[in-house]
């Protein structure tokens, strides 16, 4: 490897300005990303697993470079019009071309992509890994309900559009998720967990939810799948471990049963069902 | 010397002999329906588009009223699918598009070039009768007992097959898209050939005008994406009618493949609405800051390197499908925000140390880079996989591709207000014009913020009522008071389109405008030009008009008058 061995050309003033100018710039920089919680939610929220916060924080670096940039552009927009808005019939200096400035553009963009990147590739790592874990939840949708399963136990929840059937799920567990549909493409999305994924005909589609929080969160379909795609609602309950361990045992086979026959028997033939719940899990 | 080349397109596209004033074809209707000139065919199709964007509007105005509040009854759930499918439909495949493409393409890209018509005339004629039979095609599925098709623009397979979707709408949209997608193609052929082969003498690759740069690559990424449409859409009618099994599991098929075949389309496809409208602003902001366009170089390969990229990220719509690679389709999509800001920065660039006259055209295109902007950087987030999980299918999204789009409809309404005077040789007026200029740009503004904010909320798309979450209430209502400013505008546009009838001309060049469509008569005579300027550079006709003031790179002096028009850029 060769060395450049030149010395230094002498530090010129427009060197200089820009030293002090990367001192102005990565001071509050570098106390933006050491003060992680004080930059700003951009609307979205930390929600209830441990991908959502991640994905959150990604939100946050995403928005706050958008902002930077977007705000940076937007003064540059007002000054050109404010600055350079015409004042006679002067016929300014036809410039077309300025490289450095143009490679500058070109370049920074680039470096700034990658940046948001490396940022995704972390946090998509995250999103996407499915560890082993015990509990296996089978999440099956249709036109237009949700039916949650249990392998290796007979717990079962079915319903339909407004009857909002819930899925629970023990906190602080990784749960895995089995999704698929019986008929057309149908989106399970859970606001509190800032995720979704398809539910696709002839695919399985496996992910982990982590909950590290407890309570009730709203559930909705989101890919368009026919008339009652407004109302095909659902809801997650996640309770603690021991509370879910009762819950499961609470099901035998006759109540399973019951519930699918209950299920079934119900048309959605009305734009709102019936409010009751079709499940019998003892909660 | 002379500058200026008396009756050069004189002969080749007519054998016959006679001078071109002598044309006494038939007049009235008749002259509509046989016309081959590309400015009466540009013309149908403008006004034929603009029809279309305010059915298309229309529909959006009585989904954002059913919106108004959580219970809405305006529509029927079936009705409400009915209405935003056939919303999003015309507005991308009988508004935008040909609106752009073909419309203003037809007309400005044969004139900016030198050219006396398209490559091809009647296969232009073939493209706006089949594009307006398309359109009434799938239009008319509203008259069918099912109703027009409901299955969202898109189409997903297996929601679009005959057990799901079974009415005769769902065919007659799939029919009109096969036409219109037709006649896109065609005006693709036309407008390569055009741009390749009837270009005046002098005017080289490089002294092509963006405008005419943007359609070359929107017609070239037209003959790449258009035909795989066709291929799906017919295997989609093949699925329902005849028994195929290609898009269903039952038979061994892949759902999922509709989607690659129509993202693949899909995605070049923004770019193939997009580019057009890039190419008017970028004329707008030169021409009404007095400058060159700023980089016109660096624009260029910015375009063609969208083109690029655009054909290959077509899965980060499918982020969430879960059967795609995430890290590519991610880097790609990231990746088309480089060339994206470069021309953002260029069109700044353009305007600085100008001149710049707030005409209604170049407030519409200042209302193009705000609200492009927006759409831009919200893009950004979507092309990151974690991200697009997040807001996938919610009204982030929704609002993500309004800003974007909305920022297509200022753009070609500058496009509008800048070319109609050369199209009729008349003005439009500018009091309406600023007037409607602030209900479209504040509208679209006040439209589209709530959205993201109940996308963030976790509003899905496509929903006719939210009964369970009556919080989303307020914001909608916001919403559509933005949409209602926007249809406003659009009446505005219509009125000022009555009121300046025929009352302020023009005259050849009302904006000492650059290129060389501004050198010829407004409107241009039958076939365009009776003489040409030398063609030096990309603006011809500024050359002609200001030969002491050339386009300069940096550190080049400015040497008034000491160069002649015709040096101003060496050839390529």
């Amino acid at each position: 490897m060769e060395i450049s061995t030149l010395p230094p050309q002498g530090v010129t003033t427009r060197t200089r300005r820009w030293r002090r100018l990367r001192k102005v710039v990565a001071l509050p920089l570098a106390a933006l990303a050491l003060a992680g919680c004080t930059v700003p939610s951009f609307g979205a929220k930390q929600g209830a697993t441990k991908t959502s916060r991640s994905t959150y924080h990604l939100w946050q670096g995403f928005s706050l470079g958008a902002a930077i940039i977007g705000g940076f552009v937007i003064l540059l927009i007002l000054y050109a019009v404010i600055r350079y808005r015409r004042k006679g019939d002067n016929i300014p200096r036809q410039s077309q071309y300025h490289l450095p400035l143009e490679m500058l553009y070109t370049v920074v963009p680039i470096i700034i992509v990658f940046g948001l990147f490396v940022a995704t590739i972390v946090v998509e790592n995250q999103v996407v890994a499915d560890p082993k874990t015990n509990v296996t939840i089978n999440v099956n949708a249709f036109q237009w309900g949700w039916k949650f399963s249990y392998p290796g136990t007979s717990a079962v929840v079915v319903g339909q559009t407004t009857q909002a059937p819930e899925m629970v799920m023990p906190v602080n567990t990784d749960v895995h998720i089995n999704l698929t549909s019986t008929d057309v493409i149908h989106g399970f999305y859970v606001k509190e967990f800032n995720f979704s994924r398809y539910a696709l005909p002839g695919i399985r589609n496996q992910f982990t939810l982590h909950a590290v929080q407890t309570g009730t969160f709203f559930g909705q379909c989101t890919q368009l799948c026919g008339l009652y795609h407004s109302l095909m609602y659902f809801k997650v309950k996640v309770v603690s471990p021991s509370q879910y361990a009762t819950w499961i045992a609470g099901f035998t086979d006759a109540t399973t049963a019951q519930a699918a026959s209950k299920a079934t028997s119900q048309q959605t033939s009305s734009l709102v069902p019936s409010k009751s719940t079709a499940s019998s899990g003892a909660n | 010397m002379t500058d200026v080349l008396e009756h050069p397109l004189d002969v080749p596209e007519h054998g016959d002999g006679h001078l071109h004033d002598e044309h006494h074809g038939p007049s009235g209707l008749l002259k509509w329906i046989t016309t081959t000139d590309h400015k009466i065919i540009g013309l149908s199709y403008t006004v034929t588009s603009v029809i279309m964007l305010v059915i298309g509007g229309l529909f959006a105005e009585i989904i954002r009223a059913q919106l108004a509040t959580p219970n809405g009854t305006l529509v029927s759930l079936s009705q409400y699918n009915e209405l935003f499918t056939m919303h999003g439909s015309v507005m991308i495949y009988l508004f935008a598009g040909p609106f752009a493409f073909a419309g203003l393409a037809n007309i400005i890209v044969p004139i900016q070039i030198g050219a006396p018509d398209m490559a091809f005339p009647r296969l232009n004629a073939l493209s706006y009768w089949l594009y307006l039979t398309g359109s009434i095609t799938m239009l008319a599925g509203f008259f069918t007992a099912g109703g027009a098709a409901n299955f969202g623009w898109v189409a997903y397979a297996p929601l679009s097959n005959s057990i799901n979707t079974p009415g005769a709408g769902a065919d007659l949209w799939i029919g009109g898209l096969l036409l219109t997608g037709f006649s896109a193609i065609f005006t693709g052929v036309n407008l390569c050939a055009t741009i390749f082969y009837l270009r005046a003498p002098g005017m080289t690759m490089f002294r092509m005008p963006i405008f005419t740069w943007n359609m070359l690559v929107t017609g070239i990424l037209i003959l790449l994406a258009f035909p795989v449409l066709t291929a799906g859409l017919i295997m989609l009618y093949c699925d329902r009618h005849f028994g195929t099994h290609i898009y269903s599991v039952a038979g061994g098929g892949v759902p999922v493949l509709w989607q690659h075949i129509f993202w693949f389309w899909g995605h070049p496809e923004v770019y193939i609405l997009a580019l057009p409208f890039f190419g008017m602003v970028t004329e707008i902001i030169a021409v009404f800051s007095r400058k060159p366009v700023f980089g016109y170089k660096g624009m260029i390969f910015a375009t063609l390197s969208i083109a690029a990229l655009s054909l290959g990220v077509w899965a980060h719509h499918m982020f969430t499908t879960g059967v795609v690679l995430l890290p590519f389709f991610s880097i790609m999509s990231l990746l088309i925000a480089v060339p994206t800001g470069i021309k953002i920065f260029n069109w700044i660039g353009t305007m600085w140390r100008g001149e710049v006259w707030f005409s209604t055209a170049m407030l519409m295109a200042l209302g193009f880079l705000v609200t492009f902007l927006i759409g831009g950087l919200t893009g950004i987030y979507l092309a990151s996989p974690p991200l697009d999980f997040f807001t996938h299918d919610t009204y982030f999204v929704v609002a993500h591709f309004h800003s974007v789009v909305m920022a297509l409809v200022l753009g070609g309404m500058g496009g509008l207000y800048y070319w109609g005077p050369k199209i009729t040789g008349y003005l439009l007026n500018e009091r309406i014009g600023k007037a409607q200029f602030w209900f479209l740009f504040i509208g679209t503004q006040v439209f589209t913020l709530p959205q993201y904010l109940l996308g963030l909320d976790g509003m899905p798309r496509r929903i006719a009522v939210y009964p369970r979450d009556p919080q989303w209430k307020m914001l909608n209502d916001w919403s559509s008071i933005g949409a209602a400013m926007i249809g406003l505008s659009t009446l505005l546009f219509v009125v000022n389109v009555a009121v300046s009838w025929k009352k302020y001309p023009a005259g050849d060049n009302p904006w000492d405008a650059q290129t060389l469509e501004w050198f010829t008569t407004s409107p241009p005579p039958h076939h365009n030009f009776y003489r040409l300027p030398q063609i030096r550079s990309e603006r011809p006709t500024w050359d002609y008009n200001h030969p002491e003031h050339r386009s300069l790179a940096h550190g080049d002096h400015d040497d008034h008058g000491a160069q002649a028009p015709g040096e101003t850029v060496p050839a390529p």
